[in-house]
């Protein structure tokens, strides 16, 4: 059979699951569509943050960055799991005694300010859209190659799916077709990997064949060595040596590491849990099921480039196999025969060099680089999906509980019932699905810049003004907003003033200490704080019950304890 | 008013967080980072050590630190929890004679 037809196949079946699914766990009341009533085992909830987590950007992206980047791609191995130590140490646990639902109630009743919460509401807003435009697009490329439908019928597939379980079931659907969705992702890519791994190295563990001696059919001796050894050969850095300077990786790493932990997304996984203990354990849980991709992804990197260099370097064009031309045809792979001899010079000084290989198609286009059966790429297909849409309808759920439940209810009508507030809930739910597609079909011109924009924005906004607000109670208002609006702003105009109005000044002689716009948001993390304990030392420490509020949610014990 | 029991509860938790912390600030930014030129001197295996850890070492790390934090913070919760419960009974009973 066909890639195509097994992909139908795949797509089919995991998207009646999901939809099955949607309907066993309707939502009926605000507390089940926000936090799934509160009562999801701590294994499930980890499944479901796993999935909720590893967006597009983990599935199909990041695996083809660091093969480009050889060892600076470390910032993204380190950025997007780190932060969890970060969420599980200073934040999980007391948040979820506090007990509410979004990441606003926590700063806008913790810093008992309508401003604090209106600012809350605005970065939670702009931080899920980014990010959501992103994984709309994400399940575009995917129809679009393996379906072989335009982007927009994709798209808007992708919606019409998301939308009904997201509408349907709220958090608790969400839920459980997060955890589904883990189950569907983490098999498509670990099961290319291992075969590809016993290809080339004999080891059925990737993250062992990684550091293996490759086969005598790829020319035997280390891996990492013969990469090394092919890179150079042609011009390329060695991929086992950085190339970027010390202090960027590091800023690009922290601020990877921060926004990881203060985007809301993530963070109301954790209020959906019974108790602390349990969302301590499922913090636990949710780097565990992480970890395994994040661990198999440099192995799969280094096979993936090792492949690539071997199977096109010096290659007759007219010879070439047929996922070749296919990725062609997308103009995802470029060819240009510079001095017409007919044979794929791929090197890396970029005047001789004749082939641009877009980053994004590695994973997708691995598995049949590496020849394996037709169900295993379609098998990939079908894992990228459900990375791109578990994530886009975590983020769907922060926005309509932004605007239904912060806006609406706790800021400007506070009369409306719990049946109307659900109502409010659905009705944003369904706008934010229209925005997103119309973004998934009409990308901004720089969508992979605008992803850094989201880390960068939620690490200098939400995590020092949550992390404040538990580690030190006289932490006041005025200091916190202070702190949100200077973060905020400075990281916004960083980024917009080398991505968007002087992209030319976009190098490391003009960055402010050499840190790339990707990095700029530690900086912002740390003025958010200084800015904020300025303002706090002049101003009248928080009062004394919400310290009393804080003191509580520090204590071990659970809702009973929480009388005040 | 918080009492003696949840004060020690507080202090010996921001002393597991601190030294969780700096074990992950160790290994990411600095083995991972900082010293990872000085570190891919030694080789085992096919890895770099410093690249192993930047690239894989790190993670398998990060999860060991939630585990050994669930499991202290079970314990700690355990050992302070029925004390501090019954402090807070009599401060409310203390409370109500007034």
């Amino acid at each position: 059979m066909s890639v195509q037809i097994w992909t139908y196949i795949f797509v089919f079946l995991t998207f009646g699951l999901y939809i099955g699914i949607a309907i066993w766990s309707r939502a009926d009341s605000t507390d089940e569509f926000y936090v799934a009533g509160g009562g999801v085992p701590p294994l499930a909830n980890g499944l479901a943050t796993a999935a909720d987590w590893m967006s597009a950007a983990s599935f199909i992206s990041m695996t083809g960055l660091i093969s480009f980047l050889g060892r600076d791609g470390a910032f993204y191995l380190m950025g997007w799991t780190g932060g969890y130590v970060l969420l599980a140490l200073l934040l999980a646990p007391y948040l979820r005694k506090f007990g509410k639902f979004t990441v606003p109630d926590f700063i806008g009743d913790r810093y008992y300010s309508r401003t604090a919460r209106l600012v809350a509401v605005f970065c939670a807003i702009v931080v899920s859209f980014v990010y959501v435009c992103g994984q709309m697009q994400g399940a575009g490329i995917v129809f679009s190659r393996f379906l072989e439908v335009d982007i927009t019928t994709g798209v808007v597939i992708g919606m019409a799916i998301v939308f009904f379980y997201a509408v349907l079931g709220g958090m608790k659907g969400i839920t459980y077709t997060q955890v589904a969705q883990y189950c569907v992702l983490i098999f498509a890519f670990m099961v290319p990997a291992i075969f590809i791994s016993i290809l080339m190295t004999g080891q059925a563990i990737p993250q062992i064949g990684f550091g293996s001696e490759l086969t005598e059919a790829f020319g035997g001796g280390y891996l990492l060595d013969r990469l090394d050894g092919l890179g150079q050969d042609l011009g390329f850095a060695a991929y086992t040596e950085g190339q970027r300077s010390t202090q960027d990786v590091f800023f690009i790493t922290a601020a990877l590491m921060f926004g990881t932990a203060g985007l809301p997304h993530v963070i109301i996984r954790f209020f959906t849990v019974p108790n602390v203990r349990d969302a301590r354990k499922s913090a636990g849980y949710a780097l565990v099921f992480i970890a395994i991709l994040y661990t198999t992804a440099p192995a799969v990197a280094a096979f993936a480039r090792t492949n690539l260099i071997n199977t096109v370097s010096n290659a007759q064009y007219s010879e070439v196999p047929e996922w070749f031309s296919k990725w062609e045809k997308t103009n995802l792979i470029v060819f240009d025969d510079k001095n017409s001899d007919g044979l794929i010079q791929y090197v890396g000084d970029p005047e001789t060099n004749e082939l641009t290989v877009n980053r994004d198609i590695m994973v997708l286009a691995n598995p049949e680089i590496a020849g394996l059966p037709n169900w295993v790429v379609a098998l990939v297909a079908a894992g990228a999906l459900a990375a791109a849409l578990s994530t886009a309808a975590g983020l769907l759920l922060v926005i309509s509980t932004s605007v239904a439940h912060d806006f609406l209810k706790r800021t400007f009508m506070p009369a409306i019932t719990d049946k109307q507030e659900l109502r409010y809930a659905r009705i944003s739910i369904f706008f934010a699905v229209l925005v997103a597609g119309y973004f998934g079909i009409n990308p901004p011109a720089y969508v992979a810049q605008v992803v850094a924009f989201a880390f960068g924005l939620a690490a200098a906004s939400f995590f020092p003004a949550i992390v404040l607000g538990i580690f030190n109670k006289k932490m006041n208002k005025e200091g916190a907003i202070t702190g949100m609006v200077v973060g905020f702003s400075f990281t916004a105009a960083y980024i917009i003033y080398f991505r968007f109005l002087n992209p030319n000044a976009d190098n490391a002689e003009s960055w402010l200490f050499g840190i790339s716009p990707e990095g700029i948001g530690t900086m912002g993390t740390i003025l958010n704080l200084i800015s904020a304990y300025g303002v706090f030392m002049f101003t009248k420490d928080a009062p004394e019950e919400v310290q009393e509020i804080v003191e509580n949610i520090r204590l071990p014990g659970e809702e009973k304890a929480t009388a005040n | 008013m918080p009492n003696q029991h949840a004060k020690d509860y507080w202090k010996s938790n921001l002393r597991i967080v601190l030294s969780l912390l700096s074990v992950w600030f160790f290994i990411s930014f600095g083995c991972g980072i900082l010293f990872v030129d000085a570190l891919d001197t030694i080789q085992f295996g096919g890895f770099k050590l410093g690249f192993w850890i930047a690239q894989q070492g790190s993670i398998f790390v990060f999860v060991i630190l939630i585990l050994v934090y669930i499991y202290l913070m079970d314990k700690l919760d355990e050992r302070y929890a029925a004390a501090i419960d019954k402090d807070k009974d009599k401060n409310a009973n203390s409370g109500e004679s007034k």
